[in-house]
């Protein structure tokens, strides 16, 4: 898998410090599943967080001791994290479905656009969106943060071509308007942080005027 | 030695130091205690993790919240939790201040949070790498993580704000704008620009 389109920096930051809201950390997680690079980056992050561990004042125990624990559980040696699973789906995402991709439920929303909600934790939303080719995608941008990674098939927009594993992760200020490629559905894992703006860019998808 | 100026306005609300705690400059050795609760369940080498990373994970605790009480009993389950998996340690994935921190950030989200985390454990995180280290590959990640702490301290206190109220009070890019009164763009490229220097010197390390 030849991944172009990482996490931000600043994402990543956010992430490894355990400060980033869940849907945006169940896209970041299910994007360092499919990408060495930003595991590695994540890695190096949680060094951050261990020299400001390591550096706080502490805290005194009321139980000077730990009580005795059991035996330590020996590991199980585990395959490669990228070996056994899905081939589609990351790991972290796996397990919000109970099947592959194929299985979803879809809604439909307009022409060539469907979706599914995802359950998650905290104020931000997180569906998958599965549009045809030549279908437009909900566009980013504006206000709060999204972050869209490519499951199946691919997109393109004005920032380049987005594949299976690319992640969108762009700044506010960027207008885009992503476009599903000619080949299979472009299915897309997709997180918002603010999610009455991203059912208001639903309600406009589902206008006819919106051409497709 | 770790420089605790530079941190000195990040500690304002926890509490002062216990004397069963061990100075923080020892921490450095904190990677063998780990092998040897790994490798033969060591007893002792689990006290001395305990009395070093137990009064700093409930300041961790504290800081993002929680009250002494709670933090103490999350402190423990961390540590327990250290104990169980440190046969999953391998010195390549950062020390042992980074494995504990690991462990106490995913328990702060599902506790504190009531969240999953997402967030994988370093024992999750298999790069095939695993039991087939470098002979030097300890040494080097030490040396990582003198780098990592000396480019913290070096930080200007704009940069090293928005990296602790994230690491520290778990608040978002934008609830740290909110807090700041900046551009949320503004606490984003803070963030950008102390990860370049932490990575600039790694470089050579990675």
């Amino acid at each position: 898998m030849s991944i172009t389109h990482h996490l931000d920096d600043a994402t990543l930051m956010s992430f490894a410090a355990g400060a980033l809201p869940a849907a945006l950390s169940a896209v970041a997680a299910s994007h360092a599943a499919m990408c060495a690079r930003c595991r590695r980056e994540v890695a190096t992050l949680e060094r951050v967080g261990g020299a400001l561990l390591a550096a706080l004042a502490p805290a005194m125990l009321d139980r000077a001791e730990p009580s005795a624990p059991a035996a330590p559980v020996l590991p199980a040696r585990q395959e490669h994290h990228e070996a056994g699973q899905s081939v589609e789906l990351p790991k972290p995402l796996a397990r919000l479905l109970y099947g592959d991709l194929d299985a979803v439920r879809w809604r439909r929303l307009g022409l060539g656009v469907w979706h599914h909600r995802l359950p998650v934790e905290g104020s931000g939303g997180l569906w998958l969106l599965k549009v045809a080719p030549g279908g437009v995608l909900p566009q980013h941008g504006h206000s709060g943060a999204e972050l869209t990674l490519v499951l199946r098939g691919s997109f393109h927009d004005a920032t380049g071509r987005y594949r299976i594993g690319d992640v969108a992760d762009l700044d506010e200020t960027i207008e885009h308007q992503p476009v599903a490629d000619p080949g299979p559905d472009c299915i897309c894992l997709v997180a918002s942080e603010a999610p009455a703006r991203f059912r208001g860019l639903i309600a406009r998808l589902m206008q006819p005027m919106h051409g497709l | 030695m770790r420089d605790h100026a530079a941190f000195s306005y990040a500690l304002s609300f926890v509490h002062h130091a216990g004397r069963r705690t061990h100075p923080a400059g020892a921490i450095g050795a904190m990677a063998d205690l780990l092998r040897r609760v790994a490798e033969r369940a060591d007893t002792t080498a689990f006290r001395e993790l305990y009395q070093t990373y137990g009064p700093r994970v409930k300041a961790y605790m504290m800081r993002l919240g929680a009250d002494a009480g709670t933090a103490e009993d999350l402190a423990h389950e961390t540590l327990i939790n250290v104990w169980r998996s440190a046969a999953h340690y391998t010195a390549d994935k950062g020390g042992a201040a980074t494995w504990i921190f690991a462990i106490a950030r995913n328990l702060r989200i599902d506790r504190l949070r009531r969240e999953v985390p997402w967030q994988e454990l370093p024992q999750e995180l298999r790069d095939g790498v695993c039991g087939d280290l470098r002979p030097d590959e300890a040494l080097v990640e030490k040396e990582r993580q003198a780098r990592v702490r000396a480019a913290l301290s070096s930080l200007p206190p704009e940069q090293r704000e928005v990296v602790t109220l994230s690491y520290l009070e778990g608040r978002s890019h934008g609830e740290i704008a909110k807090r700041l009164g900046v551009p949320l763009g503004t606490v984003k490229s803070r963030m950008r620009i102390a990860y370049q220097k932490i990575r600039a010197g790694l470089e050579d390390l990675r």
